[in-house]
């Protein structure tokens, strides 16, 4: 196991009425790649400054190394930032930009020049340093952001929102940078992003956050396959989300039949709610699926059609099939065990890691 | 067609004002400047200009005067507007600092010569607290004081917008960076006010140059500025000429200091 560096204990943030953070609790390990992930107003920018020191939480312990530093300040703390706007300094050019944090520390002339030089190079910048910020497009003003804050070499980076202001293509290609320039680094980084996509691409370890809780943390793998509830599991990638019962360990019931899955430690007959997700759903022949559906719209997305279909109770089922249907036509969905997911209601992340734990081990 | 014609019509009103107002008095008192006391023409109130030991005093006193009194409206307005950024109902502080400017000059100075004088405010209170009265209404102190006083608010609304045009995160990208605060202060925050410094500067150096009621009613004449020596030459020895010399001179002035503080081209980084 690799060493914690950050340290988040019961931290909460309110402002007058709002409870911005609710009892936040992170550990950041050494060298990963760790994103904060929700919709806008979940506080993971909250968590992002607080860790920055722009931001003092209302309660809780910001911990570095171990050592409490939530009265430090800014410029005294171990990392760097790089700004959902960049907040380059327009009066400085590129140079001037990045060296302006090894200025401040009185690094030698030589040593800056060497530095910078290596810093851009690591952006793909060479050549740039005699630019005027204004004079850069939208992703090179975002490697210049990256190159100030890496030039200092921080314990951690922290990457607020970065790509967002970027187009579609370059953000795909800025993604695959960043998590290139991480591994080469070593650094570890703590990324906020609202996109689910980018963050299961991106990271090592996922904070899914809603409402200024963390929902659920785990590998993009674990949040995709196994969400916590509702929140994540509509969060994060598109999903099918049926109410059910849970009969006994291993079978589920809803939609008024009884299938097999691969969850357990449920009490028998309890209230749950069941996840499939589109792409593990086959389109078969009426009477050979497991559900019948009418196929209601359908849109052709490139490397698949996305389907929406109604069931007889008049459920939404979305389906992703690499063959058209027709529209109005009764087509059988069907499924695997493993491809079923129950959730319980309100079940908190502790419980949820040690049910998974007490029937995975078997 | 009628378009055109409408945009012209537009222009008329501003073209006219230029004209009669801006353009006609420079001309004319350009051309007043090179007539003598006896309406001859002649280059010798310039050479008097230059060679007399008085007029350049007078010269040097004005922008000294001015130099002092933007300096010291600038080292109060910059820290206020700087506060004022931060300070909730910041439209109201705004609007108190603007109120006194809608007073008339001349009153203001009169209620300072109440407030300075043997029986005024200040010092009916320094003789009760047995300091006894002083003499301030005459003295270069308070003509700097009511000067300044009087073109602050010049000088505060160009710094107050600079700053709130300033972007917070540069502060902040600033601070994560490592800088203390007087060295975010002075290698981020000032050099992105600069350009409203620069304004608030133009707006009070210019027109302290040629300042005059104050400092007869305040300054009791013992400061003489060419704004008192333009007014004496034009109103009492009728020296037009010499008047509209020293006119030359100050408008002159005016333009160096705007070309100084002007927005330059912002030199190119890149070597070619």
């Amino acid at each position: 196991m690799s060493k914690t560096i950050i340290e988040l204990k019961h931290v909460s943030k309110v402002y007058g009425d709002t409870v911005v953070l609710k009892d936040i609790n992170i550990e950041i390990e050494e060298g990963k790649f760790y994103t904060l992930l929700g919709p806008s107003g979940s506080g993971k920018t909250t968590i992002l400054r607080a860790i920055a020191g722009f931001l003092d939480p209302s309660q809780g312990d910001v911990l570095f190394n171990g050592k409490r530093i939530n009265e430090m300040p800014a410029n005294e703390r171990p990392v760097n930032t790089v700004f959902q706007d960049y907040a380059l300094f327009p009066h400085m050019n590129v140079f001037e930009n990045v060296a302006y944090g090894l200025r401040i520390r009185k690094t030698a002339k030589k040593d800056i020049e060497e530095r910078v030089a290596n810093a851009l190079k690591m952006v793909r910048l060479n050549g740039f340093a005699d630019r005027e910020i204004s004079e850069l497009s939208g992703g090179q003003q975002q490697r210049v952001a990256i190159a100030r804050a890496i030039v200092l070499e921080p314990a951690v980076l922290l990457l607020d929102e970065p790509l967002s202001a970027l187009d579609a293509k370059l953000r795909k290609d800025m993604q695959y940078e960043l998590r290139e320039l991480q591994q080469r680094l070593g650094i570890t980084f703590l990324f906020v992003t609202h996109d689910q996509e980018e963050a299961l691409a991106l990271s090592d370890e996922i904070f899914v956050m809603n409402d200024g809780e963390v929902q659920q943390s785990g590998t993009p793998v674990d949040i995709y396959d196994e969400p916590i509830n509702h929140f994540v599991a509509d969060f994060i990638g598109e999903s099918n989300i049926v109410a059910g019962h849970m009969i006994q360990d291993y079978l589920v019931e809803f939609n008024g039949k009884t299938f097999e899955c691969a969850d357990a430690g449920m009490r028998p007959h309890e209230s749950v709610e069941v996840v499939l997700r589109p792409e593990d759903l086959d389109l078969v022949a009426p009477d050979a699926g497991k559900v019948t559906v009418k196929v209601d719209t359908q849109l052709f997305r490139g490397d698949y059609y996305e389907i929406v279909a109604y069931d007889q109770l008049n459920n939404e089922w979305l389906i992703h099939s690499t063959n058209p249907a027709k529209d109005g036509e009764n087509v059988g969905v069907t499924f695997d065990a493993e491809d079923i997911h129950v959730m319980r209601l309100n079940e908190t992340e502790e419980d949820f890691d040690a049910r998974l734990e007490s029937y995975e081990g078997e | 067609m009628k378009k055109s014609s409408t945009n012209v019509a537009f222009y008329v009103p501003y073209v006219l004002w230029l004209a009669l107002f801006v353009i006609a008095p420079l001309v004319l008192i350009i051309y007043q400047s090179f007539f003598d006391i006896n309406g001859h023409f002649t280059l010798s109130n310039y050479a008097t200009y230059f060679s007399s030991g008085t007029y350049i005093l007078m010269t040097f006193n004005s922008v000294f005067y001015a130099f002092v009194i933007t300096v010291v409206t600038l080292a109060i307005s910059y820290p206020t507007a700087y506060l004022l950024h931060y300070t909730k109902h910041k439209q109201l502080w705004i609007l108190l600092i603007i109120l006194p400017t809608w007073i008339n000059l001349l009153l203001k100075a009169y209620a300072f010569i109440g407030i300075f004088s043997q029986n005024g405010g200040i010092n009916t209170f320094l003789s009760m607290v047995g300091i006894g009265p002083k003499q301030f209404l005459f003295t270069d102190a308070a003509f700097i004081f009511v000067a300044s006083y009087i073109e602050i608010p010049f000088m505060i609304l160009p710094i107050f917008n600079g700053i709130e045009e300033l972007n917070e995160s540069f502060v902040n990208a600033s601070r994560d960076l490592g800088a203390k605060w007087w060295q975010t202060f002075t290698k981020v925050i000032w050099p992105l006010t600069i350009s409203g410094v620069k304004a608030g500067v133009q707006a009070v150096f210019i027109p302290s140059l040629s300042l005059f009621m104050l400092t007869r009613l305040i300054g009791g004449n013992r400061v003489i500025t060419l704004g008192t020596a333009i007014e004496e030459h034009f109103l009492v020895t009728m020296n037009w000429g010499m008047g509209s010399t020293i006119g030359v001179v100050l408008i002159v002035a005016m333009f160096i200091i705007m070309f100084l503080t002007g927005e330059r081209k912002k030199k190119r980084g890149r070597r070619a």
